[in-house]
């Protein structure tokens, strides 16, 4: 018995820890390392910090990192605002035999690749896009105009993208309140907006910080709609990295931007989770 | 405020405006592609000048359908065995990690756990670029210590497979746990005391108790890989998977056929999508 126990731990943990340490453990130790070594005029490879200076020597580098930061923010920020009064629409105003229907409706765009979603945006905005045909021939409009590439249509392409990662938690933790709260509230006398931040907001706390932490971390991550939506002044940091890596071939300061990256993630991550004293797990539940 | 409070009429039309937005906002975009993949034009813009299905089925010099475009069709080629790959090595990882954190015990277990959902905070272009730097110091070393040249460490098929893997089995761990924690111990004990091994229940009992989630676990994880972009952009080697070949079309100038093979996906993906909640509901 008790051998066949450490056999079943030996066959359940190798696979993860194989997993874990090649793919998540080892990449990573050599994301740190790579970010800390430069090649010098003899074409030797020695330490250095000289790739986090270049960091914070361009302007261009950091300002896009602050950016960067600021938009993940601001996005996670709108797409709570609009976010909720959807899922409270759906847990506590439309009538429940539709509720199976709309929270259906509400998760379908999102298993459509994003790529198509970007891909639609664009079709729309661009400047022999639709909305620009449906202005002119309403006359709005006497000719296009661009819509797309700059700041508003991307920060509008990052909500769309990370919208279903607020919705999701914001209607699990909507449909545990308890509605004669609202209801005692309401009798004696409290007005909408009372309601809404004495109540409903302190018992969304859970699903508001697992949402938010998702979307900023998708936003900040994300490569994609900002290099198709974004304009030549929408650098995202992910398309700093990219440049380093791929059109550069500079890996090593590509590494320190990577790495930087990383670090601003997980610092929000943890400052999120500190602030409204939960841990990792039970945001993942 | 909510369904059994009384509410004024401005305040409920206004609500009801709202979402009717919100919708319109959420489907304007996949409705306008799948409608100019039928548009009888160059371009993928309005006018209207026409029904067609040529940007399925043609095969002329101007015009290539879906159906003929041997580049795409080879990328979703790609992506399907891709992502059949990473289906099979994310289920069979993921079920042994649930295993692992659900019924075993050992030292450093918070640690190994806390490994195992980091994925989730690492952004997919960390991922992408740090696998991409272990490959490469890994073929270096092989390159200099025994003079081999393993291709599994330069960029392509494989590389894109482990990089996917390496965030979507976090998610099969979680979904294979949720389902074990309701797994009812006493039928486990039964079979050991009635002289079962502890593999036998396993097979017999458990995994028959979990297939509801791991086929779950398996679609979802499918999906996630056959639209992966930001992890598989940095190790892709010459076999494009459809999101980065698409993704390169776009960038450079688009034609209706992106939106028929948007169309299919978007019917694709639907079909999936529905099936997937059809059958989940009924597990429940």
């Amino acid at each position: 018995m008790k051998h066949q126990k450490r056999w079943a731990l030996f066959f359940f943990l190798t696979p993860v820890i194989l997993w874990l340490f090649l793919l998540i453990v080892l990449p990573h130790i050599d994301l740190l390392i790579m970010s800390f070594r430069i090649e010098n005029d003899a074409g030797e490879m020695v330490w250095s910090l000289s790739n986090y200076a270049q960091f914070f020597e361009e302007p261009i580098y950091w300002r896009t990192f602050v950016r960067t930061a600021v938009y993940s923010i601001l996005v996670t920020f709108l797409t709570f605002v609009i976010a909720l009064p959807v899922a409270l629409y759906i847990t506590k105003v439309v009538a429940p035999r539709f509720q199976g229907f709309l929270t259906l409706l509400l998760l379908l765009p999102f298993w459509v690749s994003e790529l198509v979603r970007v891909y639609g945006w664009m079709i729309l905005l661009r400047e022999s896009g639709v909305i620009n045909h449906f202005l002119i021939k309403l006359g709005i409009l006497n000719r296009p105009v661009e819509m797309l590439y700059n700041d508003a249509t991307m920060i509008l392409g990052l909500i769309y993208t990370s919208m279903l990662f607020m919705i999701v938690p914001l209607i699990a933790v909507l449909e545990s309140l308890d509605n004669s709260l609202i209801e005692a509230a309401y009798d004696l006398g409290a007005n909408m907006w009372t309601i809404l931040f004495k109540i409903i907001i302190p018992h969304a706390t859970p699903g508001i910080v697992s949402g938010s932490i998702v979307v900023f971390m998708l936003t900040l991550g994300n490569y994609l709609t900002p290099n198709l939506m974004g304009g030549k002044n929408s650098l995202w940091f992910t398309e700093q990295i990219y440049n380093q890596f791929i059109a550069s071939f500079n890996w090593n300061q590509g590494s320190a931007f990577g790495f930087l990256l990383l670090v601003l993630s997980s610092i929000v991550v943890w400052l999120g989770l500190k602030l409204t004293r939960q841990t990792l797990r039970t945001v993942v539940k | 405020m909510i369904r059994s409070l009384p509410k004024s009429k401005t305040y409920s039309i206004g609500f009801k405006l709202y979402i009717v937005l919100y919708f319109v906002f959420l489907f304007a975009p996949l409705f306008i592609t799948c409608v100019l993949a039928f548009n009888d034009s160059q371009f993928p813009s309005l006018p209207w000048k026409g029904f067609t299905v040529e940007w399925f089925t043609a095969n002329q010099s101007e015009r290539v359908g879906i159906f003929n475009d041997q580049i795409n069709l080879d990328s979703i080629w790609v992506s399907a065995q891709v992502a059949f790959f990473v289906t099979l090595f994310s289920v069979v990882a993921g079920t042994c990690g649930a295993f692992l954190f659900e019924q075993e015990d050992f030292r450093l277990k918070q640690l190994l756990y806390f490994l195992m959902l980091s994925p989730l905070v690492i952004p997919g272009v960390i991922l992408g670029i740090s696998i991409l730097l272990f490959s490469n110091t890994l073929g270096t070393y092989f390159e200099i210590s025994w003079n081999l040249d393993v291709a599994l460490f330069r960029p392509g098929f494989w590389l894109v497979v482990l990089g996917q893997f390496s965030f979507i089995a976090t998610l099969v761990t979680l979904v294979v746990s949720a389902r074990l924690k309701k797994f009812d111990y006493t039928l486990e004990e039964a079979a050991l005391n009635l002289g079962a091994n502890r593999f036998g229940v396993i097979w017999h009992i458990t995994l028959k108790f979990l297939r509801p989630a791991i086929v779950g676990a398996g679609a979802v994880a499918f999906l996630m890989s056959f639209e992966n972009f930001n992890t598989t952009l940095f190790l892709v080697g010459y076999e494009a998977t459809l999101p980065i070949n698409l993704y390169l079309q776009v960038r450079d100038g688009s034609t209706p056929v992106i939106n028929a093979i948007s169309f299919l996906l978007i019917i694709g993906t639907s079909t999936a999508a529905c099936l997937h909640l059809y059958f989940s509901k009924k597990e429940d």
